[in-house]
């Protein structure tokens, strides 16, 4: 499959925590994601930010345009109360097992170094749902280095 | 109106449909295979127990899931691996591979979208709409063939391709309108045009920060049945700040993993449940035996595609006839031409007599009957309507309204009207009739009493054109050709010749069974598929009128035969009695599906006068000693037209003919056949109690008064010849 590259103006998509006051306060961040060989149908995948405090802070993408089945992104579902809404405007195609998606996007400066998470969640068609497969603090020191997944991601890598 | 509807959208969507039938067909076979290698559930066991048994055996469990077929998953990681089986809920233990079938995959994504995605789904949901509307519209048409909803399943008539796209449809349109209603609706909840995503719980804000509970010792899932479970997603190990994800039939809630108490709960709502029953309903998922019936009906698919195409095809075929150049409007025409039609046949006897009448330099305006408006016709001396009836005595559709716009002061013009219909259905030529007789009661003036034609015979219409033109005073012949006959050559390879003394000839001639082409072969057309009862058209050089002649043997006889009777003055008659042996004669074969033998094993009463003997000779032959066959037979003499005399007798003795009873006209103490009907009625009356059929073949008048003696014979049993008809139980072959 080839990847996916969506370059991406958080300004307009995000929630106004994410959200950069103006593009000066904000540095472009590359997402890359490498789905491992599944053996099953496209991966859903919500890609989401919590505080400190774990608290749900917005969106950042959802691969997978069906709202029926975000119910199984199940942290995600859990923390938006699995709200379409939350991803209007950053959802995309699902990933296909050995896919990979590459997204990048201007998100704001005061959301680094500040105890933000950034989350994966992955679920597939007759497969188990696989909330939080990934997790990755937006620490400087995280940049740019890859994390294993458990079960449908093979690795991710967050570069600002 | 509704015959468009239903022709257009199969025509268009035929190759979609056909194709998500077929891989529909095949996946109702996966959820019975599935039931079948599901383990035996225990009854009345919690939740929490199965919850229990499973971490018992997977300390690292994850996920719960029970398939509407019962089937039940578990998920889990050995360290960091995943790893997955179905389960066995009575014995603890894990029982196979829970990796769906490659085939079932495959076959789901080209059944729902085709490969293409979302675009796919589209097409497929463009397709299931189609059906719907075929489904809709298939039923309005048997229920108007048939005379009405009550008669659903009575009996159908008419050629085999039409016969069985009816029975088929009847069947399936069940299992067909209810898949492309579901199939609609979960198109619908997939692209998110109806909200049936369960309600999702609040997330509670405090937890009890406890872990460790065992499943077996949680409250909330001890209140619940694994036949209700649908999911159960055990927290991350270790963390404090997860809950285990309930999800049932009834609603999805978190619980405590340190109390075991039901933190939220949500209730599923009616959508989430109907889609529930949708889903059930389509994929046959939790009701196998309900999926393999939905398989079985959605197989006739295929087959209603090829019957549906070979109606329309026909159809097409007789509409072409139709078209008339050189037509006027109703206001200038000399002659109005109004055709109540179904198939589409009606329409080419109506452009014959609409050339005809040109030809005699008449302005002719030819129109549906339905648009039927006696105060525009101004100039009009004659309307003449030619009217098919649709099934029971039904309006055909372009004769729908017609009674009810007869209102009104009646025009100058007079009235002439022609029914065509098939004396096998109970009302012959019905709705002609009644039509018939409430333009006479309006005050229309006749031009002709109203007359019918028997299965579209062009003999009785060329007879018809002769007394209309006696009646307009003009000159003028009605030669319809239904379709130029696709002729093969036959050679006579024998002929028994018989009445010769009684100065009336008659003769059975035996033609050579000819090769038929390898497509006719594999569809059993032509003289490569044809029965006794079977009609032989033969088309005399120079003529155009095929005649037809009864066929008295089948295609596994090896040979063609008929029989035939020297009319005087007769062109096709004369050319068969003057066949030598070796010479050939064009012919073709037409169909005769009314008057075949059925196979089942009812007793059969076969009656006959003359050259009618033909096709039930050709019965008792094809029959062996398979089913009890008694035959009552009419000639004139023993000696001059006994016809067949040597092998009915033969036949007799040995058993093949359960029953023989002639009566000679002309010989003895003269008797018809009618009146032998008359002697035996207590044994007809016994054959019919035991479930005969009764099958007529011989002349209008001969079959008049066989039908009136039996009216006789049965009327004890609280029967009538009428009755038996509409049971399929009494056809007719009249010639």
């Amino acid at each position: 499959m080839n990847p996916i590259t969506t370059p991406l103006l958080m300004t307009a998509a995000l929630t106004t925590a994410l959200a950069a006051p103006s593009i000066a306060f904000a540095r472009p961040v590359t997402l890359t994601l490498n789905m491992a060989d599944y053996g099953g149908r496209g991966a859903y995948l919500a890609i989401y930010l919590t505080d400190a405090a774990g608290a749900y802070a917005g969106s950042l993408w959802m691969a997978g345009g069906k709202a029926k089945y975000y119910r199984h992104l199940s942290d995600w579902a859990r923390l938006t109360g699995g709200d379409p809404a939350q991803v209007d405007g950053i959802t995309g195609p699902s990933v296909g097992a050995g896919g990979t998606l590459e997204l990048t996007m201007d998100v704001s400066d005061a959301l680094f170094d500040a105890g933000y998470t950034l989350h994966v969640d992955a679920a597939v068609e007759e497969m188990r749902d696989s909330p939080n497969e990934i997790f990755l603090p937006l620490d400087s020191a995280n940049s740019g280095n890859a994390v294993q997944g458990r079960l449908y991601i093979a690795d991710f890598a967050a570069a600002y | 109106m509704i015959r468009m509807l239903h022709r257009w959208p199969a025509l268009i969507a035929l190759a979609f449909i056909t194709t998500l039938a077929i891989s529909g067909a095949i996946l109702a076979l996966f959820p019975a295979l599935e039931a079948a290698a599901t383990p035996a559930a225990q009854p009345n066991q919690t939740v929490a127990e199965l919850a229990a048994k499973a971490l018992a055996l997977h300390p690292q469990l994850d996920q719960i899931r029970r398939a509407p077929s019962g089937k039940i998953t578990l998920w889990w990681f050995e360290g960091n691996t995943a790893a997955s089986a179905v389960f066995d809920p009575v014995a603890g233990q894990d029982a196979g591979s829970a990796d769906t079938p490659a085939l079932q995959t495959w076959m789901t994504e080209f059944h729902r979208a085709l490969f293409l995605g979302d675009k796919g789904r589209w097409v497929t949901a463009v397709a299931a709409l189609a059906m719907l509307v075929l489904a809709v519209t298939g039923s309005l048409l048997v229920a108007a063939r048939m005379g009405g909803w009550s008669k659903w399943f009575a009996r159908t008539n008419g050629p085999l391709s039409s016969r069985l796209h009816t029975e088929l449809s009847r069947v399936a349109v069940l299992g067909l309108g209810i898949s492309a209603l579901t199939a609609l609706w979960m198109t619908a909840s997939t692209f998110g045009y109806l909200n049936v995503e369960p309600a999702t719980p609040l997330f509670p804000a405090t937890l009890s920060g406890r872990t460790g509970l065992s499943p077996a010792d949680m409250p909330a899932l001890q209140s619940i049945f694994v036949t209700d479970l649908h999911d159960l997603t055990l927290p991350a190990v270790g963390d404090v700040n997860d809950v285990l994800t309930l999800t049932t039939h009834a609603g999805s809630g978190y619980v405590d993993q340190g109390t075991g108490q039901m933190l939220a709960w949500a209730d599923a709502g009616v959508m989430a449940q109907v889609e529930e029953w949708v889903y059930l309903l389509h994929t046959g998922q939790g009701a196998a035996l309900w999926g393999l019936i939905m398989g079985l009906m959605v197989l006739a698919v295929p087959a209603l595609a090829v019957t549906g195409v070979i109606i329309w095809a026909k159809g097409r075929a007789s509409r072409k006839l139709g078209r008339l150049s050189g037509a006027v409007g109703a206001a200038q025409a000399d002659c109005v031409i109004l055709v109540g039609s179904e198939g589409g046949a009606t329409w080419g006897f109506a452009a014959t007599l609409a050339r005809a009448l040109q030809g005699a330099n008449l302005r002719v305006h030819m129109a549906s009957l339905s648009s039927l408006s006696p105060q525009r016709y101004f100039a009009a001396r004659q309307i003449i309507v030619l009217m098919s009836t649709w099934g029971d005595g039904a309006a055909p559709s372009s004769a729908k309204g017609a009674i009810e716009r007869l209102t009104g002061a009646a025009p100058k013009a007079a009235l002439a009207v022609l029914g065509f219909g098939d004396t096998n259905f109970a009302n012959f030529c019905g709705y002609a009739t009644e039509f018939n007789a409430k333009a006479q009661s309006t005050g229309w003036h006749s031009l002709l009493p109203m007359a019918t034609i028997n299965r579209q015979s062009p003999q009785e219409f060329a007879r018809w054109g002769q007394d209309l033109g006696a009646a307009m005073r003009l000159d003028f012949v009605l030669d319809h050709q239904p379709a130029k006959l696709p002729t093969t050559a036959l050679t006579l390879v024998s002929r028994r010749d018989y009445g010769q003394a009684a100065q009336a000839p008659a003769a059975i001639l035996r033609f050579a069974l000819p090769k038929s082409t390898l497509w006719q072969r594999v569809t059993r057309t032509g003289f490569a598929g044809f029965q006794a009862g079977d009609l032989l058209a033969i088309v005399p050089k120079g003529e155009s009128l095929p005649r037809y002649y009864s066929l008295s043997s089948g295609k596994r006889d090896g040979f063609v035969e008929i029989a035939v009777r020297k009319v005087q003055g007769g062109v096709c008659s004369t050319l068969l009695m003057n066949l030598a042996v070796g010479q050939t004669i064009d012919a073709a074969l037409h169909e005769n599906p009314a008057f075949r033998l059925d196979r089942a094993k009812n007793p059969l009463i076969v009656i006959g006068a003359g050259t009618g003997i033909g096709p039930l000779v050709g019965f008792a032959r094809a029959q062996g000693l398979r089913r009890p066959i008694h035959m009552w037979f009419g000639a004139r003499a023993p000696e001059t037209d006994f016809l067949y005399g040597e092998e009915l007798e033969e036949w007799y003795h040995s058993g093949q003919l359960a029953g023989l009873t002639c009566a000679f006209s002309r010989s003895g103490p003269k008797t018809y056949v009618q009146d032998a009907l008359r002697q035996d009625a207590a044994d007809l009356r016994d054959l019919v109690r035991r479930g005969a059929k009764v099958m007529v073949c011989g002349g209008r008048e001969m079959a008049q008064g066989v039908q009136a003696a039996l009216a006789e014979a049965l009327a004890p049993l609280g029967l009538t010849p009428a009755q038996l008809k509409v049971q399929g139980r009494y056809v007719e072959d009249v010639y």
